[in-house]
């Protein structure tokens, strides 16, 4: 343990990070630059979410880390080893107990409270990039408020698709401001973005951006009047838990086109089954999800 | 033809380093009116069409546009935001390649609706049919509008180019070169769809080109520019049929006669 600073980065660094953090929760939605350092993990892995937590966590936290829902994911599993060892904190895999949560992919199933952070990890956290790939102007877009890009391409969805067909990573509007993008979060998740009495945190090590939503931030997920926002999951409940009312992972059980639905949340869907609930599949299916990993 | 002009030029001068680019321009335009500025390559019509459209920023004049709301405004002076605004509602800027003035991976109709969508048209069904209108406007069929203008031939995309500029209702068109690289029969029928355009909308345009034809089918007014002065000006039938300035002559003198 003495070999490493507490968690990992040194003090320097991790002031250098909380400016960049606090800037960005003083201007909601806003992408603050920072200098990202290099980690001990390919970029694309986390290397945003994990500066943003090593430079959050102090040694009182309980941390917990979910991928795409998961707790025990190799991702997942890798970085909260990774904060074990390098600042000794307490870790776990219930939400309701974690005051620190890094995230990847999606918002827990529990909500959270205000003295929670939820951490994202982000690979692109521009939202115009794909519409606008220089960097200046988009720049200049956001300084400008000048957002009717990002319903053009809204625009081509419906055009081909005959819906909005953009399923993750579904842009918002934070605070009538910034647009922003949210991580590649399923657009069943995005209502919860709003008004969350926890802190979320964004960070993004390649990009080297860091944003954030205050508490009981107003994000609206953009849309048309008569193609209104849908936060849409599988039409199914949870094979597992019975759960109707949380998000899905479709799992493909045998090669005779055999699958179940089971939510993606595996907390969530543990705790509804310890208290009792059971879905269709409950007997045969195994208590964790590592096969679908 | 109201009296107020529509755009009251006064000296634009634009230096690149010691070299100018064009110097001391002032001229009027008035609501309705189609101004012609000629001159050879390098002579600075497409420095002075940019100091107007403000996409260049000039080292010297001032240019006045009556705006809608608060009247006559120096629009060098205006905020960025500002201008901006300006230059997707009252202002449409036609580029020479189609390429530069479109988003090739945007479907036809997205690019018809961008301009209405950054004036804030939030409803789906409304905006398409705005774009099917203009496409159709620009005879280009209601069925391509949800191909991309990577499909489409050199004339469709620069009618595709006109409709996405004309959707807001400008009062101003800038064109620069809006023929150049076509062939001469798609020129004509671009050339009848721009003086209908511009004659039923009442729309004032300041087309900058070095095709004569040009300027005699579309403009009423004719600036000729050399070396980044303005050499000669007037109505254009008079410019053509009895050129005063000694470049000028040269250039009615050199045009090919088929």
């Amino acid at each position: 343990m003495t070999e490493y600073n507490f968690a990992y980065l040194d003090e320097q660094t991790k002031r250098m990070i909380r400016r960049a953090i606090l800037k960005g929760l003083a201007v909601p939605g806003y992408q603050v630059p920072f200098a990202s350092r290099e980690m001990p993990m390919p970029y694309g892995w986390g290397t945003g979410g994990v500066q943003v937590s090593a430079a959050t966590l102090v040694p009182e936290d309980r941390f917990k880390v979910i991928d795409q829902g998961a707790d025990d994911t190799t991702n997942a599993v890798s970085i909260r080893k990774f904060f074990e060892r390098t600042a000794g904190v307490a870790t776990t895999e219930h939400t309701a107990e974690a005051s620190v949560i890094q995230t990847r992919h999606r918002i827990p199933e529990t909500p959270l409270s205000e003295d929670q952070i939820l951490v994202y990890q982000v690979p692109i956290p521009e939202p115009l990039r794909f519409l606008e790939p220089r960097e200046t102007e988009t720049r200049k877009m956001h300084s400008l408020e000048e957002y009717g890009l990002m319903h053009v391409k809204l625009y081509e969805d419906i055009s081909q698709h005959g819906a909005i067909a953009t399923s993750y990573a579904y842009p918002v509007k934070v605070e009538g401001r910034y647009v922003m993008d949210p991580s590649p979060i399923p657009k069943f998740d995005n209502p919860k973005l709003s008004d969350c009495p926890a802190i979320q945190l964004f960070g993004a090590g390649r990009e080297q951006r860091i944003y954030a939503l205050p508490p009981y931030t107003r994000v609206i997920s953009l849309d048309f009047e008569d193609y209104p926002f849908e936060a849409s999951k599988a039409d199914h409940a949870c094979d597992l838990c019975g759960a109707g009312d949380s998000y899905l992972d479709e799992v493909i059980t045998d090669d005779q086109g055999g699958r179940i639905f089971v939510c993606s949340d595996t907390d969530y869907c543990r705790g509804r089954r310890e208290a009792g609930h059971q879905g269709t599949q409950a007997q045969d299916a195994p208590m964790t999800t590592e096969a679908r990993a | 033809m109201s009296t107020t002009p529509l755009l009251q030029v006064r000296d634009i001068t634009h230096y690149y380093g010691a070299r100018i680019g064009c110097r001391d321009v002032s001229f009027d335009l008035y609501p309705g009116e189609v101004m012609g500025i000629v001159g050879e390559s390098g002579s600075g019509k497409s420095t002075l069409l940019g100091c107007l459209a403000g996409q260049l920023a000039p080292d010297a004049g001032e240019v006045l546009f009556d705006t809608r709301s608060d009247g006559l405004r120096d629009t060098l002076k205006m905020s960025e935001p500002e201008r901006r605004m300006l230059s997707r509602t009252d202002w449409a800027f036609v580029h020479q390649h189609a390429r530069d003035g479109l988003r090739m991976g945007v479907s036809a109709g997205g690019n018809v609706g961008e301009r209405l969508m950054a004036v804030g048209a939030r409803h789906y069904g409304d905006i398409r049919d705005q774009a099917v209108d203009w496409l159709g406007r620009v005879e280009i069929p209601a069925d391509r509008v949800d191909d991309r203008p990577t499909a489409f031939s050199g004339g469709m995309q620069q009618r595709l180019q006109i409709a996405r500029n004309l959707v807001t209702g400008p009062r101003l068109v800038f064109m620069d070169e809006p023929t150049g690289g076509l062939d001469v029969s798609v020129q004509a029928r671009l050339l009848d769809l721009l003086r209908g355009l511009v004659r039923e909308m009442g729309l004032s345009a300041i087309i900058v080109t070095h095709d004569l034809a040009v300027v005699r089918l579309l403009a009423d007014r004719l600036m000729v520019m050399k070396d980044g002065h303005v050499v000669e000006t007037g109505l254009t039938d008079q410019v053509l049929d009895d050129p005063q300035h000694g470049y000028t002559q040269l250039l009615v003198s050199s045009v090919l006669q088929v």
